[in-house]
């Protein structure tokens, strides 16, 4: 039996937030938000004799993204007009760059596994972004808002060998974009969108056979479900002796199926033409070195950071950095005074299971960074154990309230006067005098049975670590007695 | 003094600052000769004729205050092709009947801030495609010399406005001779800036690479005073270039001392009419009289000049007017579907020459001809601008016909494309390279038809061309006579 490998490549559409539209001064609003045709103007309308001005700050957060993933910021920039009639479009043409884009010939680290791999990037060109259709009943309506919002198209070459590397890659991509302030990363905004060019081969083949494309991935995990099917289909195609067809495609998300989209929307011909309306745009090299030196820290050079400075495992750094926010999160953590290796259990552990059973992303808890310290304080001082500590926490979680107010209140602090303890433990033993018999025979494993029974009696509040040690102590009086 | 409607701007002013005339009295004898006239030429798609009395108010109040510009209280006429806020801009099209523009293009802004009324909007080709202003989708203008011919186009509605008295000067669009050659065949000054020199923003565009908004007047004076006006760089605009912008009017002398001319010996082409050849030839005499140096010099790429053009402009301007669908302005034909919709809107709002550019500048950039067409005519383009750029290390301007013929008779040329686009081939090079020329009367013909000769100059070489123009102008009587109506 053959074994097929797939050759992928990726397609992503990151819009760049910056204060104004590409070509005009509307403000880039949340799209999905704001009142319908409120944020326009007569360019971004396409009234008549209208003209473009490039915004110069989409032009440095492309430069910003184009150095980030090592490639070359071209000296000579030249927009074109790329045609299609569609009503979300209103020139009748996108502003786009064609022969000349911004950025070239870059790459992209990704970690899957154990393993990592660079990713080659072709180029990152600037676009616009177009309006929306919303079809009512029979009719549908124009919403020019995103029209001419700045758009960055980040093209990869076909270097993914599986849905694991795509999906690294998707989440990298996205990582860098949130890191350089270009793109807030919230795909269901819209703000961050994938195609995928999907192609398989026997495993060892050097061929790049027939591709098909996949439009409009509007999420990592449709990208990743999508992928996955499309793959399989092509085996499933060529194993029954028949070829992949060159075409577009769309993913059906409720089907979780991939279709080829009607020949009447790939059968553009979008006759690129150098923009006449924008003369070429020159970037001098000290434009590209003054941006360069204003890139943010990155998220490889800040999980390196985390695993020199704070001693993390690699494993722990990689969670903590792939989500700028919540690598934020946890440098503040420290910076209220928390141990690097305890916040980041913490953080990745209970914090991570609470987000992902409430559906929150970091910078929707009301959990602030110091009350996370606060809670943590409170464990290393003895007054609450481990497991009160996620009860509060969980607390804390859906309440927004701080740990001490929370352990005040519910009487939830533990107790580690060793004279109550000392009288439990010796009801305990009175109490129990078969279970004593046979720890002192030898069933030593019956320690943690006793400390069970303190524990029950205290509802979980004594100090497990302190009943512990005298259970222990007193036992082993008892036989040498 | 002389009839209102007689004044140029240098003119009008002087009676203005002396007081001797309101903007009020100017503009209401325009309006009433328009009444009169303008039903025979029609050069007026649109006469906004409360708006211009209330703009005629506000000058005369500004210059009550102690406020003066060369323009203040002057009534003008504008192409239909530039944006007027909240005025009808048609474009002389079906599909933007009605269109009224949510903003004002910037070269008339300029004017407005200068305190110029505006009279109303002119006729044109549709879209500024075509030669003799036939191509409107609304009335045929006339030329105000004879009224069985055309007055040139596509600014032919400005051009007939200012030869018939019907404004003081206007505004018109320059993409391939569009301004010069309609000042040509109407007998009036007529000047295409160079590319950069004004700003495009507001104005409808045919062919971005190449249109270019001038002034059509009655002196070379007018020319510069409306030049002033408008030229500047305009950051809505980023083909505007940042180059300063002198006083035109300074630069203008009675002599042409130290100039030397370059006469094209391509430009003298086969089936000239002969009377054009010979007031050209007569003019191009007359600046030697006034001190310019003459001598030949050769284009080599002429002849491409006409193929390159029908090949660039359509191709912008097919996308250009892509936007015009329906679906934000303009009326619309539902039908059954989208594309439906799309189809009816555009088959019956466009006319048949927009569908021809259209589809011709569709082709020429579709795959798989891109290189053999689009591509091609840009390096040829190339071509054409060095040797303009080569001919100006040997001269400072080139002199030549606007046009290879008088006025036409209407009805002449319209079902022939090709004899049509004739008319610009002594004009279009211009637009190719980005330079700049002026038309001004040099003559007429045996029917009393104007002849107009052409003055050419490198980019950003306006005054030059200006200063040959007034010299010329102050030497000879063409531009004192006046089209019997």
């Amino acid at each position: 039996m053959i074994e097929y490998e797939p050759v992928i490549g990726l397609e992503v559409h990151a819009e760049l937030l910056t204060r104004s539209k590409m070509f005009c001064s509307c403000a880039v609003v949340d799209s999905t938000e704001a009142e319908p045709n409120r944020y326009v103007c007569p360019v971004c309308t396409a009234q008549p004799g209208v003209l473009p001005v490039i915004n110069r700050q989409a032009v440095e957060y492309a430069m910003m993204v184009g150095l980030a993933l090592n490639c070359t910021i071209n000296e000579f920039n030249q927009f074109a007009r790329k045609s299609y009639f569609y009503p979300d479009l209103p020139k009748g043409y996108q502003i786009s760059q064609y022969e000349h884009p911004l950025a070239s010939n870059g790459w992209l680290e990704i970690e899957v596994g154990d393993s990592t791999r660079r990713i080659g990037i072709r180029r990152a060109h600037l676009e616009e972004d177009t309006g929306k259709l919303f079809h009512v009943g029979d009719h549908s309506l124009v919403d020019l808002n995103r029209a001419g919002v700045p758009l960055l198209e980040i093209v990869s070459e076909p270097d993914m060998r599986s849905v694991e590397e795509v999906e690294a890659y998707a989440r990298k991509l996205r990582a860098i974009l949130v890191y350089l302030g270009v793109n807030h990363g919230d795909m269901s905004k819209g703000v961050l969108r994938f195609e995928a060019n999907i192609s398989i081969r026997p495993r060892g083949s050097e061929e790049l056979n027939t591709r098909t494309e996949i439009k409009n991935l509007n999420s990592i995990r449709s990208l990743v479900r999508a992928t996955r099917y499309e793959i399989q289909r092509q085996i499933e195609v060529v194993e029954s002796g028949g070829q992949v067809v060159q075409q577009t495609m769309g993913f059906d998300e409720d089907t979780g199926r991939t279709q080829a989209q009607r020949g009447k929307e790939q059968a553009h011909d979008y006759r690129y033409f150098p923009e006449p309306d924008l003369p070429p745009l020159h970037i001098s090299r000290e434009w590209v070195a003054e941006i360069g030196e204003r890139l943010p820290e990155l998220p490889d050079a800040r999980r390196e950071r985390f695993i020199q400075e704070f001693g993390l495992s690699l494993q722990d750094a990689v969670v903590l950095v792939a989500d700028k926010a919540v690598a934020d999160y946890y440098e503040a953590a420290l910076a209220a005074g928390g141990d690097p290796k305890i916040v980041a259990n913490w953080v990745t552990g209970e914090l991570f299971r609470l987000m992902n059973t409430a559906g929150l992303e970091i910078g929707g808890i009301r959990v602030a960074p110091e009350a996370l310290v606060e809670l943590i304080a409170l464990v290393e001082a003895g007054k609450i154990n481990n497991n009160t500590a996620k009860e509060v926490l969980e607390i804390m979680f859906e309440t927004g309230r701080g740990a001490e107010e929370i352990v005040e209140e519910r009487g939830l602090a533990q107790i580690s006067d060793s004279s109550a303890l000392e009288v439990l433990v010796e009801r305990v033993i009175a109490e129990n005098p078969q279970q004593v018999q046979k720890y002192l025979g030898g069933k030593e494993g019956l320690l943690g049975w006793f400390v069970g029974q303190v524990m029950r009696e205290t509802k979980g509040q004594a100090n497990a670590q302190m009943v512990n040690e005298m259970f222990r102590k007193r036992l082993e009086a008892l036989r040498e007695g | 003094m002389s009839d209102l409607t007689d004044l140029t701007i240098e003119e009008a002013h002087a009676l203005l600052q002396r007081g001797e005339v309101s903007s009020v009295e100017l503009t209401q004898a325009h309006l009433e000769r328009i009444e009169a006239v303008d039903g025979l030429i029609r050069s007026y798609l649109t006469v906004t004729a409360g708006q211009a009395l209330d703009q005629a108010r506000a000058a005369d109040a500004r210059r009550a205050e102690g406020e003066d510009t060369p323009l203040l209280g002057v009534p003008l006429s504008y192409k239909d092709v530039l944006c007027t806020r909240g005025v009808q801009t048609t474009c002389g099209s079906r599909i933007l009947e009605g269109y009224r523009p949510p903003y004002t293009a910037t070269a008339i802004e300029k004017l407005e801030a200068l305190g110029a009324v505006m009279l109303g909007k002119t006729n044109m080709d549709e879209f500024a495609m075509g030669s003799s202003t036939e191509n409107s989708a609304y009335v045929v203008t006339r030329n105000p010399w004879d009224t069985e011919r055309v007055p040139g186009g596509s600014s032919g509605g400005s051009a007939a406005s200012v030869a018939a008295r019907l404004a003081v000067a206007s505004l018109g669009t320059d993409t391939g001779g569009s301004i010069r050659q309609p000042a040509s065949l109407c007998g009036v000054v007529g000047l295409k800036p160079s590319y950069g020199r004004v700003s495009r923003y507001g104005l409808v565009a045919f062919a971005s690479s190449l249109d270019q908004i001038g002034p059509l007047t009655r002196s070379v004076t007018d020319a510069a005073l409306m030049l002033n006006a408008i030229a500047g760089h305009d950051p809505r605009d980023s083909t505007s270039m940042n180059v300063e912008v002198p006083d035109y009017t300074a630069a203008l002398r009675a002599d042409m001392q130290g100039l030397r001319v370059g006469v094209p010996r391509e430009y003298f082409i086969e089936g000239m009419q002969p009377a054009v050849e010979a007031a050209v030839r007569a003019a191009i005499d007359q600046l030697a009289e006034l001190g310019a140096e003459i001598r030949e010099v050769s284009l080599p790429h002429t002849d491409a000049a006409l193929p390159v053009y029908y090949l660039v402009a359509p191709a912008e301007a097919s996308a250009n007017l892509a936007r015009f669908d329906g679906v934000r302005y303009g009326p619309r034909v539902v039908a059954g579907s989208m594309w439906e919709t799309y189809r009816q809107t555009r088959g019956q709002g466009f006319g048949p020459e927009v569908k021809r550019r259209i589809m011709l500048g569709t082709y020429a950039l579709s795959a798989g001809y891109y290189d053999a067409y689009y591509l091609k005519a840009q390096k040829v383009r190339t071509l054409i601008k060095q040797d303009f750029e080569q001919a100006f290390e040997q001269v400072d301007l080139i002199a030549c016909p606007v046009s290879p013929t008088t006025a036409f008779r209407i009805g002449e040329r319209i079902d022939d494309p090709l004899q049509m686009y004739l008319s610009d081939v002594l004009t279009l090079a211009v637009n190719l390279a980005g330079i700049c020329g002026i038309s001004i009367p040099c003559g007429f013909d045996e029917n009393d038809l104007p002849i107009g000769l052409q003055l050419i100059g490198p980019a950003f070489g306006e005054e030059q061309v200006l200063r040959a123009a007034y010299a010329y102008e102050q030497s000879t009587d063409w531009h004192t006579r006046v089209p019997a109506l």
